[in-house]
């Protein structure tokens, strides 16, 4: 005989505000207890960490190297000029003359006349050839104007007319532009950028299978523990749970793991860094890894390796049948 | 409760382990399933537990079909069966009160419910006290034990064993024997495979003898 339950049961809302709760005290007591599991295996744990932490930094460090490339190849753009070298019969005096036609073109920002003495001096305190030149006994340097184009690479077709026309000029020995050499650069900067994203790819999958491997190994270490649960009625859905979350700290842990590493990397070039930004005029600074960069690194990690996880476990669970 | 009908079982290069196999369990029957070694009596049990899938017939179990449950429903199946093995089939790394309250953390009854319903099953075949001990630091009939209160933890209609007391001594198995004809007065039917003849025949309950994957006599 079946009863019929009153319709108004005052314990169905109890009853389903527990079962509600016992769900929520699941998933913590999964998540808890799947680090606990870490922890009891704490060499193996470590080695896997410490794998997938290396392909993360590796991808991370990349990033963050070719981030302050950028940054600094940025600042090269802003100080693009041409170099007017002047014959050596131009004197100084007809140079600043120059100079100051040069400030009332159009095309032109600024133009400074550096002159035979200064680049003289300026070359011995850099070159490291000092002594050397002192045996020179005349000065073998031209006087030279460094002329700052307007809009300089907005509009490459006004540089080169200006080019052009300076060219054209007849004191003028030969002009060197440093736009070349920046437009080559910013050529291997796009490209490093796009090999950032191929690598970051090649080891977004490199955690997705170092996760899935570890996590198909535990599997198979529980399998009697699977088996069993099984032939009580769980789920798979309930059964992969446990193996999710400990994909998901894996990849945490990882991912913390490999920002340690990156950071300690950036702290160790840091002071070789300060020595050539103070050649570019102390215009570059080191860039670090962001917060928000990290919590987007975090979520990266953990993601693919709960991905790499599920994979491994949706998959294997239906192969484990109770017999 | 359950029906079979012209059940018949192939393993792959094995043969016929059931062949045109019918029958019909009352709620609240107790039942032996007797035979030879081979007979085909875990065949027929692990096809109610959906462990095995059925050749051609039908089982019909609790008002469902469950000849081909799908892998979403079987382990919902599941929960309205308690099972039993000769070997027990339990956690070692984990506590006696662990073992029993999985089949309740599986189905997602809270915390309270848990305690509470592991104590009564506990207390049903004796072993209240014993909780925090883990398996291998029991008898085996203590361990036979675990695996009985895990069954019946869940309330389940059909209660499904075999070989249940396979590793017992006869006062043990009399005394697991029983502890099932509790649960069948209680309402819920009960299933034992055995091939313990004369403690069956003291026992006195409705028998079914499987011969060569035949039913002879039901
Ligand atoms: N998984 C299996 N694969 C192939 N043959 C099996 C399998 N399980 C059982 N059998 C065969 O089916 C027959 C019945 O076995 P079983 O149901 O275990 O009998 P019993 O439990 O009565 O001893 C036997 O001949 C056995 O060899
Ligand atoms: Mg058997």
């Amino acid at each position: 005989m079946k009863t019929m339950k009153p319709i108004h049961d005052p314990h169905i809302g109890h009853r389903l505000a527990e079962r509600f709760q016992a769900y929520l005290l699941n998933h913590v007591h999964g998540l808890l207890s799947s680090l606990g599991r870490l922890s009891r295996t704490p060499f193996t744990s470590a080695m896997t960490l410490l794998v997938l932490a290396i392909a993360i930094s590796l991808a991370a460090a990349f990033y963050i190297v070719v981030a302050n490339l950028q940054q600094m190849t940025g600042n090269l753009q802003a100080s693009n000029q041409m170099s007017l070298f002047l014959k050596d019969n131009v004197s100084e005096a007809a140079a600043g003359k120059l100079a100051e036609q040069f400030r009332q073109h159009g095309g032109i920002e600024s133009a400074n006349v550096i002159t035979r003495q200064q680049a003289m001096a300026e070359f011995k305190a850099h070159s490291g050839f000092g002594d050397a030149l002192k045996a020179l006994d005349s000065n073998p340097l031209p006087n030279l104007i460094q002329v700052q184009p307007k809009h300089a690479l907005d509009d490459k077709a006004a540089v080169e007319a200006l080019l052009t026309e300076l060219r054209q000029i007849p004191q003028v020995e030969f002009v060197q532009i440093d736009m070349q050499w920046v437009s080559r650069l910013q050529a291997v900067m796009a490209i490093a950028s796009r090999s950032v994203a191929i690598v970051g790819v090649l080891l977004g999958l490199a955690v997705i299978f170092i996760t899935g491997n570890t996590i198909r190994l535990e599997l198979q270490d529980r399998r009697n523990e699977v088996y069993i649960a099984k032939l009580v009625g769980a789920t798979n859905g309930f059964i992969q749970r446990p193996f999710l979350y400990a994909g998901f700290w894996l990849g945490l842990i990882a991912g913390v793991i490999a920002w340690i590493i990156v950071t300690l990397m950036l702290v160790i070039v840091e002071s070789p860094v300060e020595k050539l930004s103070s050649l570019y005029d102390g215009s570059f600074e080191l860039m670090y890894i962001s917060f928000s960069e990290f919590m987007l690194l975090l979520m990266m990690t953990s993601t693919l390796a709960v991905l790499g996880s599920w994979a491994v476990v949706h998959y294997q669970l239906r192969q484990i049948k109770p017999q | 409760m359950l029906t079979f009908e012209n059940v018949c079982k192939r393993y792959p290069d094995a043969g016929e382990a059931l062949t045109d196999v019918s029958f019909h369990l009352q709620r609240g029957e107790m039942v032996f399933l007797t035979g030879r070694s081979g007979a085909g009596k875990s065949t027929l049990l692990k096809l109610i537990a959906m462990m095995e899938q059925a050749t051609r017939g039908s089982i019909v179990f609790d008002g469902q079909n469950i000849t081909r449950a799908s892998d979403g429903k079987i382990p919902y199946l599941r929960r309205k069966l308690g099972l039993i093995f000769q070997d027990y089939k339990l956690l070692n790394d984990r506590t006696v009160f662990d073992n029993v309250a999985l089949p309740l953390i599986v189905s997602g009854h809270g915390h309270q419910e848990v305690a509470r319903r592991v104590r009564a099953a506990l207390d049903k075949v004796g072993l209240l006290g014993k909780e925090r001990k883990y398996p291998l630091a029991l008898s085996g009939g203590e361990q036979q034990r675990i695996g009985i209160a895990r069954a019946i933890v869940n309330k389940p209609k059909l209660i499904l064993a075999d070989e249940p007391t396979g590793n017992l001594d006869p006062d043990l198995s009399a005394e697991i024997m029983r502890m099932f004809e509790q649960f069948m007065q209680v309402g819920v039917t009960v299933l034992i495979a055995s091939h313990d003849i004369k403690l069956i025949h003291r026992l006195g309950h409705r028998e079914m003898m499987l011969d060569k994957g035949r039913l002879v006599s039901a």
